[in-house]
């Protein structure tokens, strides 16, 4: 265990390197925010830009300056920079450029396009760095905060719009009884162990008292609440459906990779001393997600509810991964996350691309025809939907094969057939994506939106889920030298 | 091993039809002609292909040929492992024979899309050669899987008005089945550290494990075969899909599932098959009588010769099995390979006939838009060349001497007597059943006089029409009278199966 206190003697500037994600984001951003303050009118339409070449520059830093060799600690024990963290917060980064990128026309077109957008983009992604870098209590919190406020607020973005607000007071609502949850939690955590420090509760969770299983089932709603998981899912569907679909977007990606985060530092590090604290949690809480997930997906008309009950599926999957309480479920976890975002980026752009200019309404009915009308952009939306059904050779495929790989692994037989038979069911509402797109005629004849240049990015994305379907031991390498063996 | 700029041979006969669709798929509708020419270019030359892989293939071994060893995911131990030994090898002939029929009927059939439609037949085509030489079990499934996907909107975009229902169907029974394969799969690989097929085959399970294994494989390979009563997908695909999905359906997609318990099933998990080999044949037995009942009820074509399909199929997964009854009975492995042959034999010889079968009806189909056998009568009078060849094929679809028909059927119904009076008294029933609803049809369609107005204005084959047909009708027969080159081709495989199923691979002590 390295001692915090001998850190904190020599820290100097360059002992804050590890750190310069967070620190070089929390700058630009205030920077940016001063830009367009007083930019005026006429250089406003700057400020996107100028958000897509700060994320850059923070991946670039991340990469040269950022990278560790090991896993080091930072600021009194509360921060921790390794090997997966820079990783993830590099993924974070793009996933949230790309997203950015795939809305622009989306927001233009709805004239949403006021800076402040891009800035709270920028500060919930900073919520995520802070996120996946914790390594107190604390930090987790703040994370967790700044995320969540920002997101609050990005889901009210479209002030006109009564569905919007109605769905950012669901989340802020029920999001804040989760953070309560969360508080007390820690607290509890607090008062049992004297510390904050996940490295000091990693030592002592192995010999616990009940107080602990408490505390646990504390965090471990909140945890669900921010992974929208069953039966803390009910914010999932209006706010995928009632915030702005750039939103919706933004929401189902990048945040993904800080729960995935959240419960990586908190239940498999700072309590992974006695996993079965929380695997049998997680196991309801997978075992519910999958089950009411598909089930609920497919009554869905609406292209935006029903990936919303398709994310509470996916996470069901990647908790599955979690409660293998084994290196190979961590590691078939970490790379479902990364497929899952990989994969909803584009399907969700699609949706962003092909909505029509009037209005929100994106129904299902709207994707018929589209495999006529607009035979590109159908073509990639029936790779995502198969990459997400798990079907070969797609990507998505691969994910869930290391899913039930390490179930069975572990010796979890019924829940291994248990994901292969959800999965089937789910396979039903993508499948009908493909049916509607080129089965059916089309009502509408609008044309979609040229858009050069998201059409490449979205072919570019849709590619990689291709290619890394047809070569997933790029993936693999990946999650195994990230999660390592511990 | 035979190198072709730089691929080996199996590779490109994966990959060659795989590219050449996307190329077509490129070409693009607007230069319809150029893509059908391109396409059946390809198929052609996959076509090309497979005499050197016949030439090459050294009859007198059970071990692979043609092998190709690549790692593909070294963290699985999965690798990018081709082969073919004397069960694959004519099944990916009969594939590649296929698709070549399928594409020049479509010459002028199909209008709607016609480039994507030549394009995912290309694709399919590639994907179920990859199917019968993948010799890694992941890299087998990866293409079971992703068969699927050209399949799927084939019968969806080209196919009748109850399409969406059938694809679905298809898809989805298909997909359930297959998953629980998976699971198996990989619970092999974590017993076995790998996932090559050869390995699986080798590997010492207990009796509990194989029971299993055994029952997670016959639902994968039940539903495709497609075995009663897992069977219900298949007429409502058959019906709906586009002429060519049909031929490919029943000529090498159905055929998948009977190499997959040739393949998997039978050496895997033996002593299992030997204890539950009464279901698998149960289930054959029932196929044969009881759908041959419901195909003679039939008022739609292309739905009596699904049925028809799913009772000849029935032979296959019959003959695979039979094996263990005849050791038992005789005591001796001597006349034991009798049913393996049969299945496989049957196996070809199916995959010609019903996709003749379903061609004809395509040939009426697209000069009267129906299916129904009471829209037609008296074809002969107008279509007479039509006629001779329909007749042809329905005779070798009841099992007439001289054709392929006879000779898997019969030498499955052999293998039945040495197992078992009973099984083969149930199975030659077929004999009188297959040849009644199948001569039935005839009678109604081709023969009496003409039906109705329709009917006396269809024209008689064209070029293209008789090119095809001819070239499906001299398979026919040469399986039927010379089956010799065929049974050469896959007996050495068939003794070494039959060794490998008869030895148990319970773990001693």
């Amino acid at each position: 265990m390295i001692n915090p206190a001998a850190t904190a003697s020599t820290m100097t500037l360059a002992s804050l390197a590890p750190a310069i994600t967070e620190i070089a984001l929390a700058t630009r951003i205030c920077a940016v925010l001063m830009f367009d303050v007083f930019a005026g009118r006429t250089w406003r339409y700057l400020t996107h830009g100028l958000t897509l070449v700060v994320l850059a520059v923070c991946a670039w830093l991340t990469v040269s300056v950022g990278a560790v060799e090991s896993r080091t600690v930072l600021f009194d024990g509360l921060y921790v920079a390794d090997k997966l963290g820079v990783f993830l917060k590099l993924a974070a980064l793009m996933a949230t450029a790309l997203s950015l990128f795939y809305s622009q026309t989306y927001l233009d077109r709805r004239r949403m396009h006021g800076g402040e957008y891009d800035i709270l983009a920028m500060t919930a992604l900073l919520g995520i760095c802070v996120l996946v870098s914790a390594n107190s209590l604390l930090t987790v919190y703040l994370g967790v905060e700044l995320l969540s406020l920002s997101l609050y607020a990005l889901v009210a973005f479209d002030r006109n719009s009564g569905i919007a607000a109605e769905a950012a007071i669901k989340y802020f609502v029920l999001g804040a009884i989760a953070s309560g949850a969360l508080l007390y939690g820690m607290s509890m955590l607090y008062g049992l162990t004297g510390t904050l420090s996940l490295d000091r509760i990693a030592t002592v969770s192995a010999a616990h008292g009940a107080g602990f299983v408490i505390a646990v089932a504390f965090i471990i709603v909140a945890v669900a609440f921010k992974f929208g998981a069953v039966p803390f899912h009910m914010w999932v569907p209006d706010v995928y459906h009632g915030a702005p679909a750039s939103v919706a977007l933004l929401i189902a990606t990048a945040p993904k990779l800080a729960s995935f985060a959240l419960i990586m530092r908190l239940l498999v590090y700072g309590l992974g001393g006695d996993p079965a604290l929380w695997v049998q949690m997680l196991t309801v809480l997978a075992v519910l997600s999958l089950l009411l997930g598909n089930i609920l997906a497919i009554a869905q008309t609406n292209i935006r509810r029903m990936l919303a009950y398709s994310a509470i599926a996916n996470v069901g999957f990647i908790l599955l991964g979690f409660i293998t309480a084994d290196a190979s479920g961590y590691r078939a976890a970490l790379s479902y996350t990364l497929v899952y975002v990989l994969t909803t980026l584009g399907s969700f752009g699609v949706v962003l691309l092909a909505a029509r200019s009037d209005g929100e309404a994106d129904d299902l009915d709207d994707f018929k025809g589209l495999g006529a009308r607009d035979p590109l952009l159908a073509l990639l939306m029936l790779g995502l939907m198969l990459s997400t059904a798990g079907v070969p050779p797609l990507v998505g495929f691969w994910a869930k094969l290391w899913i039930i790989q390490a179930l069975l692994h572990t010796h979890h037989l019924a829940l291994a057939i248990l994901a292969v038979l959800v999965s089937v069911i789910g396979a039903y509402y993508y499948l009908r994506v493909i049916w509607y797109m080129y089965f059916d005629a089309g009502r509408a004849q609008t044309p979609i939106a040229r858009e050069t240049g998201t059409r490449i990015a979205l072919g570019f994305n849709t590619l990689a889920v291709l290619a890394l379907g047809l070569l997933p031991n790029v993936l693999l390498a990946l999650c195994t030298r990230l999660i390592g063996t511990p | 091993m035979l190198k072709l700029g730089g691929l080996s041979l199996l590779s490109t006969l994966v990959w060659l039809p795989i590219g050449g669709g996307l190329l077509t798929l490129l070409i693009g509708d607007s230069r319809a002609r150029v893509a059908r020419w391109f396409a059946l270019i390809v198929s052609l030359a996959t076509l090309l292909l497979c005499v050197p892989l016949y030439q090459g293939f050294d009859h007198a071994t059970a071990s692979f040929q043609f092998i190709e060893r690549l790692a593909w995911i070294r963290q699985l131990h999965a690798e990018y492992y081709l082969g073919v030994d004397g069960i694959s090898l004519p099944l990916i002939v009969l594939t590649a024979f296929m698709t070549v029929p399928v594409l020049i009927a479509a010459w002028s059939a199909v209008d709607k899309r016609p480039a994507q439609y030549f394009a995912a037949f290309l694709v399919l085509e590639g994907l179920m050669i990859g199917v019968f030489c993948a010799m890694d079990a992941l890299l087998f499934y990866f293409f079971w899987e992703a068969m699927l996907i050209p399949m799927f909107l084939i019968i969806g975009i080209w196919g009748g008005p109850r399409r969406v229902y059938a694809t679905l169907k298809f898809f989805l029974y298909t997909f359930l089945g297959s998953v629980l394969m998976l699971v198996a799969l990989i619970y092999l690989y974590l017993k076995s550290g790998e996932y090559s097929i050869a390995g699986f085959q080798a590997l010492p399970l207990t009796l509990i494990e194989q029971r299993w294994i055994f029952l997670a494989f016959l639902v994968a390979f039940a539903v495709k075969v497609p075995m009663w009563p897992v069977h219900t997908w298949l007429p409502d695909a058959h019906v709906e899909a586009p002429t060519g999905g049909s031929v490919i359906l029943a000529a090498i997609m159905l055929k998948m599932g009977g190499y997959g318990l040739l393949r998997f099933s039978l050496p895997m998990t033996p002593d299992a098959s030997r204890e539950l080999d009464w279901l698998v044949i149960g289930l054959s037995l029932i196929a044969v009588v009881y759908i041959g009942f419901v195909a003679l009820a039939q008022t739609d074509m292309k739905k009596l010769i699904a049925y028809s399909s799913i009772a000849h199929m029935g032979f296959v997964t019959m003959g695979a099995f039979l094996a263990f009854g005849i050791v038992a009975r005789t005591g001796s492995s001597g006349g034991a390979v009798t049913g393996l042959d049969g299945a496989m034999v049957q196996m070809v010889s199916h995959g010609l006939i019903s996709g003749a079968l379903f061609l004809c009806i395509g040939v009426m189909y697209d000069r009267l838009h129906s299916r129904e056998i009471s829209a037609y009568g008296g074809v002969i009078n107008v279509m007479p060349k039509f006629a001779g060849f329909m007749v042809l094929f329905a005779l070798a679809n009841s099992g007439l001497p001289g054709t392929s028909g006879f000779v898997g059927e019969f030498l499955v119904i052999l293998a039945s007597f040495k197992a078992n009076f009973w099984f083969a008294f149930l199975a030659a029933t077929t004999l009188i059943l297959g040849a009644a609803y199948t001569l039935w049809l005839v009678k109604r369609v081709i023969f009496g006089p003409v039906g109705n107005d329709k009917v006396a204005s269809m024209a008689d084959l064209n070029g293209r029409e008789m090119l095809v047909l001819s070239v499906l009708a001299a398979a026919v027969l040469l399986v039927g009278v010379w089956p010799a080159p065929l049974v050469q081709t896959m007996e050495v495989s068939m003794r070494h199966l039959l060794e490998q199923i008869l030895v148990s691979k319970i773990p001693v002590g």
